[in-house]
């Protein structure tokens, strides 16, 4: 895997000959020799890493939830904050700084990244914030005033209404005024919240309210000032990285298109944006840096543009003040390490490298891509997961690959808290060309394996395989335009019920010294050695999801088994006879090789106990499936376990925010029940039949486990089974 | 295929060839010493532990492309595929109807339960398969009704013993009564621990006579029972179907319990017995149901849903005896000898060949070191006293790393095979080393010049030191077994803990051909159906079905039968002690 910058680019600034901006003296030059470090999960352990490698002494911080994650471990050392909110206590956070002599505080990004206020705070305790000057961030944290001063500058904006008249009525006529459909978002937004597309005027209240509720709940007081904008019906999210120094210079380190989204947020980012002419190119550079030199702009910055596919225009959108999710994808093309020339900048050197130099990098770097990998389920309306991560692993031999790059805050045994964002991993790599780069994406992503928590990978996957994404026909509407390719249903190949077969009974434990396990005596060997495994399909891609299959597997001899795969509704079973096969435990794994007929597999499976079911998860070719082992025939009647139909549970651990409906309340399929918040996403529950409601379980703000009744319905009077 | 006699041979050449190099360097000596100005002394001789291994490894002469090869695996290749086609007829049970009636009421057949009692990965030993076997004239019993063997549950060898209720709805008949028994005195010599799958409609009435009222008869099986609970052997059932009358009492008497509900009943009298007596009404499930006995009787302790809920249940039983691994190493803390070796290797020689090197034809001579160079590890055998009395092989070798003794016949016994087999018997004994008997022994050398030697002495030296030793033996029938041969080389009545038979196998007085000869020289009318039925009567199926051994076995599977058997002797809470043996009186 590629470390952080390998070319090492010479510290010293390059004598350079362009005339500064600002007119008063040289800008002090402070070496930054300690830095805390206001994140978690991966961006604190990479901003570790290059603080590492630079000889800067990191500190890093964790709440209580986090006390035992990944990020903790790394650092110099690890100071703790308190409750799970407290990453956004910024005066904490100051006051650990200055009680341990911390120079300087990087902030990554989210938290307080974007807080002008905070940036302001540190500046006042004599704390180098690692980013942009206070004055630069509100002035475009400020959507409103970000757009005059754009304007000003000569950097289009979508048409739109940012105004202070915040009143129901008025923002309805401004969206008129713009034009069906619009866009509501907030002006403290980011990242897809409080975010809403209306497309007709009807709608626009109700959405208008709810983009209110999330606005104030993700950032808190003020959050629910709301902007109206134009909507691109085939828009491209592209957006310029830009890098400015003290000293007035502005470099454009070339786009990404992030165009590829869900719920609003991005999950694929690129390097160059495919289809895109030269000339557009530079000019979104250009506009760029203006936008940036516009507010003074000191550190790493995006711009932030919106692309109509249709008409070629592209409009300003925002600035993000921080580093983004995404920077490694900027690295991964330009050979640099953003995060040290963020330690530079605000140590007051001049930036490296000039425009042209960064732009003959670039020309020699190729596409690059990256993935985030995301603790949720894409077939389930990409519904949030939280959960441990059983395993997670990506073999060693990507490790020194340098066109892979995996940044993960969590490994095998962490847990994804649902008291934060789902992200469990970035998956960077690069190619010669973005073909290239997409088959090696998916090609490593195959190898990638992670259990505990539902993830993303297998859409990934399938993102890679979709043609038009290959032929870079890429839109914000991507993922709802290609839905069908996308969630087509697979079939199982009988091949993988019998290796998860074999997995699950070689997880029992082992007593097959010789002679044990061998052919013993005439007769049918399986007549004292077959074993029935039956497995329900949990897979959300099977064709045939819920499906029961058995496999028998005997044994024939050492380490020979004849598996016998049957599906109901399938009269001939599928045989598979004299199959050797190896199983090897590796800490949670069982790694199987088996020799089938013309083929040798390799197969890893994963079992997870949870309460008194069996999952197995088992990867397979590349693929992931998910399966549960059928319970005994005996289990409910011993356990008294009775399955509540009558009911909605809570789909994964979330709080209640407010229940849509009132006991007594007939409703009828698919109206909404609940509304739950998790992973600071909103879920709206809806009901999956016609009934009355019995019992709300749970009021506002209860916090639930995933399985937790939210809703009874009354049982309904039915005949008995005959 | 006169074995090993060159490798013999060459190691003897060898010998003379050391001695020889020796004799020449000796003169030598003092002349290196003098040119060495006297600092040189003698040395031994550094004999690297492979060059020293190759005293014990046994040359093979079989050559499987030779005619009397071909022609052995001919004639073997029918026998094999005869008891082949037996076998899997008597593993399905009994008739394809009664099974499916058994399905239908949701219980798992009895083959299938044990697969679901015994640990994944580990083979069930199954005893005496054959039993039963054409004994009936008006019935066909197949393993004579009954499963039984010894299997490893959660790391524990126990005998199971498993009625099949497809056979004539479990009930008992004679034979089933003795591998009931069988079984039983398996566990007992060999400390396992009892798991009875009860399914039985108790004794077979029209056979009452020959199973209710003698010493080895029903009666016995509670009496075992006891006993063994008073050795400390845990006895656990698990009442699967009926349990009537006399049956009650096998889970009455377990230490443990377990009833499948609304399946298994327990009880003296069935509900037509208990209305005819009293005039009481009852269901069964009332009288004697897993409900009743768990709750309100206390005849059982814990109450299953189904089969597998309650073999689930007989595994937590038998995780919680507190019994030793049966596949652990390591020997008991207060052993005095040690455990098996942890690694071995196994035969250089190919066991399927065993198919080309043993014998339909027992007038043929069978080399038994190639026997054997198969069964043991690496093909290691010490042999003791090679040169003296050659028709009986004797020496030490190593079975899966359990250390074993062999006693195999190569020939006729004659007066000194007698007396070395006594004499290494005694050795074994000395050292608690279990024995392993490879019989094909036609019997006792006769004649003048033998009785004058004193055979008959001699022989029963042999006897006293195989019925006295008092480690655990095993006999394996690999070709003839006639006579007081069969005394001698351990048979059935001298209490080996396993004896089983090679398909070849056959047993008698004496040959089927000899017999009618004896019987017409002392002057009986010559009866032309004696030879023959004499013939079929030594055949190895006639001594399996009436549980004369404890199953045939495919000779390339011997060493594998030998060393769960060792398992089975050696391991869990057995113990064997050097020197326990106290030998009778030695005619000298």
């Amino acid at each position: 895997m590629r470390s952080l910058r390998t070319k090492r680019l010479p510290l010293r600034p390059l004598p350079r000959y362009v005339s500064s901006t600002s007119a008063g003296a040289a800008p002090k030059h402070t070496p930054i020799n300690s830095v805390l470090i206001a994140n978690r999960g991966e961006i604190a352990i990479r901003i570790n890493k290059t603080a590492e490698r630079m000889g800067i002494r990191a500190t890093t911080v964790y709440t209580d939830v986090d006390a035992a994650s990944w990020h903790s471990s790394v650092g110099f050392q690890s100071l703790a904050l308190g409750p799970s909110n407290a990453y956004l206590d910024g005066d904490k956070i100051i006051a650990l700084a200055k009680k341990n002599g911390i120079q300087a505080l990087h902030p990554g990004y989210g938290f307080l990244s974007e807080n002008s206020q905070f940036a302001e705070k540190c500046e006042r305790e004599g704390i180098v914030f690692v980013g942009p000057p206070a004055t630069a961030m509100a002035d475009m944290g400020h959507k409103a005033r970000s757009k005059e001063i754009m304007t000003a500058a000569n950097v289009p904006c979508v048409p739109g209404y940012h105004g202070a008249e915040q009143g129901e009525a008025e923002l309805l006529a401004r969206a008129k005024e713009v034009t069906f459909p619009v866009l509501l978002k907030s002006v403290r937004g980011g990242g897809g919240k409080g975010m809403r597309i209306v497309m007709a005027e009807d709608e626009f209240l109700t959405q208008l309210k709810s983009a209110r509720a999330e606005a104030r709940a993700s950032f808190g007081e003020g959050g629910e000032v709301m902007l109206v904008e134009k909507y691109i019906v085939r828009p491209r999210h592209v957006e310029v990285q830009v890098f400015a120094d003290k000293w007035g210079n502005t470099l454009a380190l070339g786009e990404r298109d992030c165009s590829v989204q869900r719920r609003h947020q991005k999950i694929l980012e690129e390097s160059p944006a495919p289809d895109l002419d030269e000339a557009t190119r530079q000019d979104l550079w250009d506009k760029a840096r203006k936008a940036a030199s516009a507010v003074g702009y000191v550190g790493a910055g995006t711009v932030e543009f919106i692309l109509d596919k249709d008409t070629g225009k592209f409009y300003f959108m925002e600035m993000n003040t921080r580093l983004q999710v995404e920077h490694p994808v900027t690295e991964m093309v330009t050979g640099l390490d953003l995060v040290e020339w963020q330690f530079r900048v605000a140590a007051g050197e001049k930036l490296p490298l000039t425009q042209a130099e960064v732009e003959e990098n670039m020309r020699q770097r190729g596409a690059a891509i990256e993935a985030r990998i995301y603790a949720e389920n894409p077939e389930k309306g990409f519904l949030p997961d939280s959960g441990k991560l059983v395993h997670a692993y990506l073999p060693s031999a990507f490790d020194s690959d340098p066109d892979v790059r995996l940044d993960w805050g969590f490994r095998s045994g962490s847990t994804i808290s649902e008291a934060y964002d789902g992200m469990i991993a970035k998956l960077i790599v690069r190619g010669e060309t973005r073909e290239r780069a997409i088959a090696k994406m998916e090609s490593v992503l195959r190898a990638y394996e992670i259990v505990g928590v539902s993830t993303n990978v297998e859409f990934l996957k399938r993102l890679c395989q979709t043609p038009a994404f290959i032929e870079g026909d890429v839109e914000t509407g991507f993922i709802d335009k290609w839905r069908d390719a996308l969630f087509q249903p697979r079939h199982i190949q009988g091949e993988v019920f019998a290796q998860a077969a074999l997995g699950v009974l070689s997880l029992q434990p082992q007593r097959d010294s010789p002679p044990h396990g061998e052919t013993l005596g005439f007769g049918n060997q399986a007549s004292t050695s077959e074993r029935k495994v039956a497995f329900k399909v949990l897979d959300g891609y099977s064709d045939k999801e819920g499906e029961i299959v058995e496999a028998s597997v005997a044994q024939v001899g050492h380490h020979l088994y004849n598996i016998t795969v049957s599906r109901k509704g399938e009269e001939a079973p599928q045989v598979f006879s004299n199959i050797a096969s190896e199983q090897a435990a590796e800490g949670e794994v069982v790694k199987l090789e088996s020799f089938f007929p013309g083929e040798r597999i390799s197969s890893s499976v994963i079992p997870q106990s949870v309460d008194n079911d069996t999952k197995i998860t088992i990867f397979q070719h590349g693929i992931k499936t998910d399966l549960s082992l059928l319970p005994p025939t005996w289990y409910e009647k011993e356990l008294g376990l009775k399955e509540v139909t009558a009911s909605v549970v809570a789909p994964m651990p979330c709080k209640v925010l407010r229940n849509e409906v009132k006991e007594g309340e007939t409703v009828k399929k698919g109206a909404p029940l609940v509304v739950i918040e998790s992973m600071k996403m909103e879920t709206v529950i809806r009901s999956p039949q016609d009934g009355v409601i019995k019992k709300l379980a749970h009021k506002e703000g209860d916090i639930c486990k995933a399985g937790t009744v939210l809703v009874a319905f009354e049982e309904e009077e039915t005949a008995p089974e005959s | 295929m006169s074995l090993s006699r060159s490798s013999r041979t060459a190691l003897r050449l060898r010998c003379q060839f050391a001695s020889h190099h020796q004799l020449q360097l000796q003169p030598r000596q003092p002349r290196f010493q003098q040119q060495l100005a006297g600092s040189r002394r003698t040395v031994a001789n550094l004999t690297h532990t492979h060059q020293a291994a190759a005293i014990t490894r046994i040359q093979s002469n079989v050559d499987p492309t030779s005619e009397e090869f071909r022609e052995n695996e001919r004639s073997m290749a029918a026998v094999m595929a005869r008891i082949e086609t037996l076998s899997q007829q008597i593993q399905k049970g009994g008739p394809e109807k009664a099974r499916q009636k058994h399905l239908q009421r949701k219980k798992m057949l009895p083959r299938d339960r044990v697969t679901a009692l015994i640990d994944p990965g580990t083979t069930f030993l199954e005893l005496a398969p054959m039993a039963g076997h054409e004994l009936y004239p008006e019935a066909e019993v197949p393993a004579g009704g009954i499963i039984a063997g010894i299997g490893v549950v959660e790391g524990v060898s126990c005998m199971i013993v498993a009625n099949d209720s497809t056979v004539k709805g479990g009930t008992y008949y004679p034979i089933t009564v003795k591998k009931h028994l069988r079984a039983q005195t398996v566990a007992q010599e060999n400390k396992l621990p009892c798991i009875y799958l009860v399914d039985s409609g108790g004794a077979n009435l029209p056979h009452q006579a020959d199973v209710f009222p003698d010493r080895d008869h029903f009666g016995r099986i509670f009496y075992n029972q006891a006993r063994m609970s008073a050795q400390g052997i845990p006895q656990i059932s698990v009442v699967m179907g009926p349990c009537t009358a006399g049956g009650a009492y096998v889970p009455a008497m377990s230490d443990e319990s377990i009833i499948v509900g609304e399946q298994g009943h327990i009880f003296l009298a069935g509900p037509p017995l208990v209305k005819a007596a009293t005039g009481e009404e009852i269901s069964a499930e009332d009288l004697g149901g897993g409900k009743m006995h768990s709750s309100v009787s206390g005849v059982t302790d814990y109450l299953a849903v189904d089969d597998a809920h309650a073999l689930t249940l007989a595994r937590r039983s038998v995780s919680n005896l507190n019994w030793p691994s049966a596949t652990s190493f390591s020997p008991p803390a207060s052993s005095s000898t040690p455990g098996p070796s942890p690694t071995f290797s196994e035969p250089l020689f190919d066991p399927e060949e065993l198919l080309g090197i043993a014998t339909t034809n027992l007038r043929k001579p069978m080399p038994i070191r190639e026997v054997i160079a198969r069964v043991v590890d690496g093909s290691h055998f010490s042999e003791f006293k090679r040169d003296f009395g050659t028709t009986l092989v004797t020496g030490f070798a190593s079975i899966y790393g359990h250390k074993v003794g062999i006693v195999a016949n190569d020939g006729i016994l004659f007066p000194s095979s007698a007396q070395k087999g006594a004499h290494f018997i005694e050795l074994c004994a000395q050292r608690a080393i279990p024995l392993v008997f490879l019989q094909n022994i036609s019997g006792f050398m006769v004649g003048s010049q033998a009785e004058r030697e004193g055979i008959a002495k001699h022989g029963a030296k042999l006897v006293t030191a195989v019925a006295c030793a008092d480690v655990p033996k095993f006999t394996v029938v690999v070709g003839g077994s006639y006579g007081a041969g069969n005394y001698g080389m351990c048979g059935r009545a001298y209490s080996p803990r396993f004896l089983w038979m090679w398909p070849n196998a056959r047993i008698g007085v004496m040959g089927g051909e000899q017999l009618a000869a004896v019987m017409e020289t002392v002057g009986k009318k010559a009866d032309p159906e004696l030879r023959d039925r004499i013939d079929r009567e030594s055949d190895a199926t006639f001594s399996s079905a009436r549980l004369w051994d404890d199953g045939i076995i495919p000779p390339q599977h011997t060493r594998k039968y030998l060393g769960l058997g060792l398992q089975a002797a050696l391991g869990g809470r057995n113990e064997v002690k050097p020197g326990e043996t106290k030998f009778g009186v030695f005619r000298m």
